[in-house]
């Protein structure tokens, strides 16, 4: 068994993510790591490449062209076959759960590729969640925002103080059984219904 | 009253996902006690991951893909079978306004005549072989796809040899119509509304449909994961019924303009109600101010459009033969054969009373004209069911067709 390890291409939209996917192959001791974010004349960098493994993102619409290209050996010069091992349904179902897949250069010993899909597969699952979080995060601040404004609303509209104000858009939510932002949501809907220069 | 059954169902953005979103849509699932999820997919390779993954039991799929999987052609593939089939048409080759002008200039006329007009390309074809300019480049969505072989049927049959005199790669729908316009490709083969979308945007010319390549032939069927389907076959057989009936309300003309609506919504295929009302009612703009009515551009019920024909399956087998995806062997047959299952379409619709045709395999290209057929329950018209160079394709003589049709030194 030669020392170098497989050369993998990362194929993926996602900046962000190809680069986590790097950083763990490389951890890993893969020197021979490729990172492609756009289609445009990818069958001639993926022949100059010549990848032993492909990780591609499942989302990519792109994934039709892609699988062909690879199935065709003019363009990859050495046919790529499997995705990973069609055997091992648990990896692949925690693949596809993940969202990416691997395709392999016909001939390369499984318990060299498992690692490196069993990372990409941990990656992925990291950065989703991160994402999620950060989704979470922006929409806890929207609503934040959009409570700000609803106070500031019933402050000038009814000459309220500011933790009066707040303290009726709860007691409003508490007797209407919603969460606060949903009445601060209807209270700037309303506002900018009835005065035009109040921004909904 | 018992609880809904959940059946999460993949798609692909395009006309004849009609069926599915009918189903839903006009609450054909609710009745069958079936709460149908669907998924809407951004490629084919997702769909067949997706059933394998388990986390789809059934899918919109291109006719062809399911017999692929079983082959093992395909990366990652289950065990898939098809109860029903999506509809029949729904296709059409469109070409550059470049080309389009080449292609006249050989006599290629408005009318979609596959002939004619495959006759004209052949003439550019060799024209540009002679003046040694590139070679012609055309698309389709998938290699185990209808547009793939039919393309490739039509232009063997007039004269051109798609591996030698043309290149043909793989791109995804609704990227073709830019492909088109950016001069990456030069033609396409493509489900609607993507040949129209070239239209409409001036990039594109149709130069013929589906229906004139092979009258009433098969597209996109409902693949099912048969591990599912095994373990399920009730909910399996009220998924059937449910796209049955919901194709049964895609055949109403009247319901042509709500369909089109329907489609349109972003959430689903998300192009303009009008393109899609172009397939739905056969007037097809195929460009240059021309408009050409099919009346069978695309059959969501009529003419069996919902039965699997296992004269089908073979057709595609015998096509990944010809252009040499799989080696023929008589177990691969029987695998093509087996994936197509009447059996299932014939007992799950039988009590409904549904026109079922006597036999689940027929003479391709037989049928000159609709012919009134022996039918259990309703009456039962088919065809006409012929492919535009007069070939018949006999499902019982098929190692006799896949001979006439290989090139000599191969197989």
């Amino acid at each position: 068994m030669t020392s170098s390890l497989p050369a993998v291409l990362v194929i993926d939209e996602d900046r962000i993510r190809a680069s986590i996917i790097e950083a763990g192959l490389r951890e890993a001791g893969h020197e021979q790591v490729t990172l492609i974010h756009t289609m445009s004349g990818i069958a001639r960098r993926i022949a100059e490449i010549n990848p032993d493994v492909i990780i591609i993102d499942l989302g990519n619409p792109d994934r039709d062209m892609l699988e062909n290209m690879f199935q065709l050996s003019r363009a990859v010069k050495r046919p790529v076959a499997m995705f990973v091992d069609s055997a091992d349904r648990l990896s692949i179902q925690s693949a596809v759960e993940a969202g990416v897949s691997a395709y392999v250069v016909d001939g390369l010993r499984r318990e060299r590729v498992k690692p490196i899909l069993d990372m990409a597969v941990s990656r992925f699952e990291a950065y989703s969640r991160l994402v999620r979080e950060l989704e979470e995060a922006r929409g806890e601040l929207e609503k934040r925002k959009l409570i700000e404004r609803a106070k500031r609303i019933l402050m000038k509209s009814r000459g309220l103080s500011e933790e009066d104000a707040y303290a009726l858009l709860r007691k409003t939510a508490m007797n209407q059984n919603c969460k606060i932002a949903d009445i601060a949501q209807s209270l700037v809907t309303a506002a900018g219904l009835l005065d035009p220069d109040v921004k909904p | 009253m018992s609880a809904l059954h959940p059946v999460i169902v993949g798609f692909m953005p395009l006309l004849d996902s009609a069926l599915l979103v009918v189903a839903k849509e006009k609450g054909f699932a609710a009745a069958e006690a079936i709460d149908l999820v669907l998924v809407r997919e951004r490629s084919w390779a997702n769909i067949r991951d997706r059933l394998a993954a388990g986390h789809f039991q059934a899918a919109h799929m291109l006719a062809p893909m399911p017999i692929a999987c079983n082959l093992g052609l395909t990366p990652f593939s289950s065990r898939t079978i098809v109860p029903m089939a999506l509809g029949l048409g729904g296709n059409a080759v469109t070409v550059s306004a470049s080309l389009w002008r080449d292609m006249a200039a050989h006599g290629a006329g408005d009318d979609l005549d596959a002939g004619r007009n495959g006759r004209a390309l052949a003439a550019v074809t060799a024209a540009r072989s002679i003046a040694g300019k590139a070679r012609l480049r055309f698309a389709v969505v998938h290699p185990h796809s209808a547009h793939h072989y039919e393309l490739r049927y039509w232009l063997a049959a007039s004269g051109v040899k798609p591996d030698h005199d043309i290149e043909i790669v793989i791109l995804r729908p609704d990227a073709m119509a830019e492909a088109l316009r950016s001069d990456e490709v030069d033609g396409y083969c493509v489900g609607e509304p993507w040949n129209s979308v070239a239209v409409a945007s001036g990039a594109g010319r149709m130069a013929t449909v589906k229906a004139a390549i092979w009258q009433s032939s098969p597209e996109k069927v409902l693949g099912a994961d048969a591990r599912w389907a095994d373990e399920e076959p009730d909910v399996l057989a009220a998924l059937v019924r449910a796209i049955y009936l919901a194709a049964a309300w895609c055949g109403l003309p009247a319901n042509r303009p709500e369909l089109a609506a329907i489609l349109a919504r972003p959430d689903y295929v998300g192009v303009p109600a009008a393109l899609m009302l172009q397939a739905l009612s056969g007037a097809i703009d195929v460009g240059g101010g021309a408009t050409v009515q099919v009346s069978d551009f695309f059959i969501p019920f009529a003419r069996g459009a919902t039965f699997p024909w296992k004269s089908h399956a073979l057709w595609f087998y015998s096509q990944m033969v010809r252009w040499g995806q799989v080696r023929h062997a008589e177990p691969n047959a029987a695998i093509a054969r087996d994936t197509y299952r009447p059996d299932l379409y014939r007992r799950v619709l039988r009590p409904m009373g549904a026109a079922l045709p006597g036999a689940s395999a027929k003479v391709e290209g037989a049928l000159g004209v609709a012919t009134p057929v022996g039918a259990s329950g309703a009456g039962l018209t088919l065809g006409p069911d012929g492919f535009f160079d007069g070939a018949q394709f006999d499902p019982d003589r098929l190692d006799a067709y896949i001979d006439a049709q290989m090139p000599t030194g191969r197989r």
